[in-house]
């Protein structure tokens, strides 16, 4: 889509990812409580999702939406933006998770567990913010209200994938993790479905 | 009980686009049952026996306010996220009109709800608030719908506006949903009803409890929606003033 044709969306949202990783680093230094370093994690891939998902849907202008709107129902329109989307996010928090755990030193005791719960959050960011910067994009745009209608809404699947990744660093065992890690594979699922029924309804002007 | 008449022509009904402006009426007699079944709550719920239980003690009574704020506020909740159900599929903006308007009488609820609860726990648990995930689960709820009000506000642009915000209204409710019944009892909390913790099921052997607080439920659904139907009128009152203000080649206002 327009983001390869304009790579400063892209390089934007990895670069306010390194920069804000790298403020964390220098004020910080050192983190030595598991809560408190994925709490700081997480902070960091929501607001760098924000900035990652909202800029595509800002970045398309109203003819290019007629254009799609020839080209392509609705359903397969927020498909392809959720996909997009959703590898995206994969991308930066795999680059994510790399840079922090070498900036902050934490020993993962169960790394299976910790990437299962790092990936299925930033799919589910990436599967919410989907609609939800639709939703701003259609209200003038402003980057303000994607905040203040996408935290509350992500706020679940935040709590649900930190404590997930809490109890991976702490290496619980699975017979406690599976819970956690079952609501949020269901958060994906309700988010994904949601937005694909959803989205039809604001397609049309 | 609850039901959506299409009216009479009305003498406005030429200047404006919108051909059915329908009248919501609660029946009569639910705002009578209504008001006593609230005041009956008020009064029996200072009065009434209750069972003496260690540190909750008096503070139990909170059952007959706190509780039922929050049944009332999640039966208008549900009210609202039909009506943008029924908007999405239908396009009829008197729907429009009525989720927005069971959202702000369910706020209400729910500031009362979440007021009396913090009361409640500054007396069992020694603060007004503690890092609950039921307690965070139902400020963040609110924080949603605060967000659908704002969301409203920023557009002008009615038609989408009404689409946009039953959009959002839907995907609210159902994160209202995960938050305030799943992820609680998943965790451990020290609220009544999670982690051993009694909850109004303990107090089952006491009938004098239930005998106050269905009716106190029941009242104040009702309530909420009297509330909700003068809102109602009100706002299409305001619509049809507006109209025919527009529409008017005669500015009766003089400028």
């Amino acid at each position: 889509m327009s983001d390869f044709r304009n790579p400063y969306t892209l390089s934007g949202a990895g670069l306010f990812m390194l920069s804000s990783l790298f403020v964390c680093y220098i004020t910080i230094k050192r983190i030595s409580t598991p809560s408190i370093w994925v709490a700081l994690y997480w902070i960091i891939i929501l607001f760098t999702s924000f900035n990652a998902v909202a800029k595509s849907f800002v970045n398309e202008s109203r003819s290019r939406m007629l254009y799609y709107y020839t080209l392509i129902n609705p359903a397969q329109f927020i498909l392809a933006k959720m996909c997009y989307h959703a590898v995206l996010m994969l991308l930066l928090s795999i680059a994510g998770v790399v840079i922090y755990s070498t900036l902050f030193q934490m020993t993962i005791q169960d790394p299976l567990l910790f990437w299962t719960g790092a990936m299925l959050g930033s799919t589910g960011l990436a599967f919410v913010l989907s609609l939800l910067s639709t939703i701003a994009a259609k209200a003038g745009n402003n980057l303000t209200l994607l905040a203040i209608l996408g935290l509350p809404i992500l706020l679940p699947l935040i709590l649900v994938s930190s404590a997930l990744t809490k109890n991976a660093i702490d290496g619980l065992d699975w017979a406690v993790q599976w819970k956690y890690a079952f609501v949020l594979l269901g958060l994906n699922v309700v988010c994904f479905s949601l937005s694909v029924i959803l989205f039809p309804y604001l397609w049309r002007e | 009980m609850w039901s959506v008449f299409p009216s009479r022509s009305s003498c406005f009904h030429t200047f404006g686009a919108n051909k059915k402006n329908g009248t919501l009426k609660l029946p009569f007699a639910l705002k009578i049952a209504s008001i006593i079944l609230v005041f009956f709550a008020l009064i029996a719920g200072f009065l009434v026996d209750v069972p003496r239980l260690d540190i909750l003690n008096e503070t139990i009574r909170n059952l007959f306010f706190h509780v039922t704020s929050w049944f009332a506020m999640v039966f208008l909740f549900i009210a609202s996220f039909g009506y943008s159900i029924h908007y999405l599929n239908t396009g009829n903006a008197k729907s429009d009109l009525l989720a927005k308007i069971f959202v702000q009488t369910g706020m209400v609820f729910g500031v009362a709800g979440l007021s009396t609860g913090m009361l409640w726990a500054q007396y069992t648990w020694g603060s007004y608030w503690v890092p609950d995930p039921k307690l965070n689960g139902a400020a963040v709820a609110l924080l949603a719908y605060l967000a659908y009000v704002v969301l409203r506000n920023s557009m002008t642009d009615e038609l989408a506006r009404a689409k946009v915000s039953a959009v959002y209204n839907i995907f609210a409710f159902v994160m209202m949903v995960i938050f305030i019944f799943i992820l609680p009892r998943m965790t451990s909390s020290l609220h009544p009803g999670n982690g051993g913790n009694p909850a109004f099921s303990s107090y089952d052997l006491d009938n004098s409890m239930r005998i106050v607080f269905y009716p106190a439920t029941i009242g104040w659904i009702l309530l909420g929606l009297w509330i909700s139907e003068l809102k109602y009128r009100i706002e299409t009152l305001h619509k049809k003033d507006e109209e025919f203000s527009n529409a008017s080649p005669i500015h009766l206002d003089g400028d």
